[in-house]
């Protein structure tokens, strides 16, 4: 993936406020580069002593490339589940995807559609939270920084973590050994901070948090972060504003492609 | 070597890419109402935050039912996100994190 030619938006034309939010977005996905590495070691082993071959191994993760789905299959094939339940399970664990597409889909929305078909294939938790930041830093979209964020950050550490997993075997430390299992949510709840520029986000966030909890006890992990993702907006939106004829000075515009031009916006994405 | 879960991969990846693909290739998400960009646009914090929280604070016990936990990791998300908020780091939060939680449990307490 390449630039694409500017959205709109005055920030649109400053080459140097891109290459300073790439480089924003690069050092925030060296800390979750880790994940990706981490946890494509584990699948890496797990997928061998699932008796996968080095090829299924490589294909799971190219072609699926979703670490959860990936890691239940490993154990469902393991334990001689048949196909259909794997493929209804994954189904089931990947469908929180709808979510971050439909958030990313108006500031993508001047991609061209073989663009976003080839981005929608390496959209994940990971990517969709480092890209909505780095979006928002600019006020508009950057397939490039998607790129970074989709592909040098998880798609490529992933893959390779994966192949170097299956070959070292035995070799692969636990995850949990050296802490690198708290940086999937700490990482989360970093970027949920960085959107977070007033009222309504807050109240969107905490109320996600909340009803993924109550709901996660109740059915199911899974279940819990799609209500959660699905009821927080809603929280948010019930939240009035200051003003009804003045928008809040922090708050992104309904089209993203005006956010740049919004008074008083953080220039990095961060709550000011 | 084989090459039979291949297929299985196919299998998944086709009932994973339509949640991925098809809101940013539908056509009517082009014109979609402000009301509805707003909601869209607090889908980010929410599942975010949603996704932190279940992490941290929903485990699955030896029987698989879900669980609430809470624990060291609990603390170290906090600190994260008190550096992201002090010294808007990401990479020096996540840093904080991993030696809370590390620390804690090479002496035991995590």
């Amino acid at each position: 993936m390449t630039d694409g030619p500017p959205a709109a938006g005055p920030a649109a034309d400053d080459g140097s406020t891109v290459r300073l939010a790439r480089r924003r977005l690069a050092v925030d996905g060296l800390g979750i580069a880790a994940i990706g590495i981490g946890f494509g070691l584990v699948f890496g082993l797990a997928a061998r002593e699932a008796g996968y071959s080095l090829v299924e191994a490589v294909a799971m993760s190219t072609i699926v490339f979703a670490g959860a789905a990936q890691l239940a299959a490993a154990g469902l094939v393991a334990a001689g589940a048949g196909w259909p339940l794997i493929v209804l399970l994954t189904a089931f664990l990947n469908a929180r995807h709808l979510l971050y597409a439909a958030a990313l889909a108006p500031w993508l929305r001047e991609q061209s559609r073989p663009r976003r078909a080839a981005m929608a294939h390496v959209l994940t938790d990971e990517a969709f939270a480092l890209t909505l930041v780095h979006f928002r830093r600019l006020g508009r979209a950057d397939p490039g920084g998607y790129a970074i964020a989709a592909v040098a950050v998880m798609f490529i550490p992933w893959n390779a973590a994966t192949i170097a997993g299956f070959l070292a075997g035995e070799a692969v430390p636990d995850p949990r050994v050296i802490a690198l299992d708290i940086i999937f949510p700490a990482a989360m709840a970093g970027l949920a901070v960085g959107l977070v520029s007033g009222r309504r986000e807050l109240v969107a966030a905490v109320t996600g948090a909340l009803v993924a909890v109550v709901v996660g006890l109740a059915i199911d992990p899974s279940v819990g972060i799609i209500a959660g993702g699905l009821a927080g907006p809603f929280a948010g939106l019930a939240v009035p504003r200051r003003d009804p004829a003045v928008p809040e000075p922090d708050e992104l515009p309904a089209d993203p492609a005006t956010f740049a031009a919004v008074p008083g916006r953080s220039d990095d994405g961060m709550a000011p | 070597m084989s090459i039979e879960l291949v297929g299985l991969a196919v299998l998944m990846a086709a009932v994973t890419y339509p949640s991925r693909a098809i809101p940013l290739l539908l056509p009517g998400f082009e014109r979609l109402s402000p009301r509805v960009l707003e909601y869209l646009r607090l889908v980010g914090p929410a599942v975010l935050a949603a996704l932190a929280a279940s992490a941290v604070l929903v485990v699955r016990d030896a029987a698989g039912r879900p669980t609430l936990a809470v624990g060291i990791e609990l603390l170290a998300v906090a600190a994260a996100v008190a550096v992201v908020r002090w010294r808007r780091n990401l990479l020096l939060a996540l840093l904080v994190a991993v030696v809370i939680v590390a620390a804690a449990r090479a002496i035991g307490a995590g």
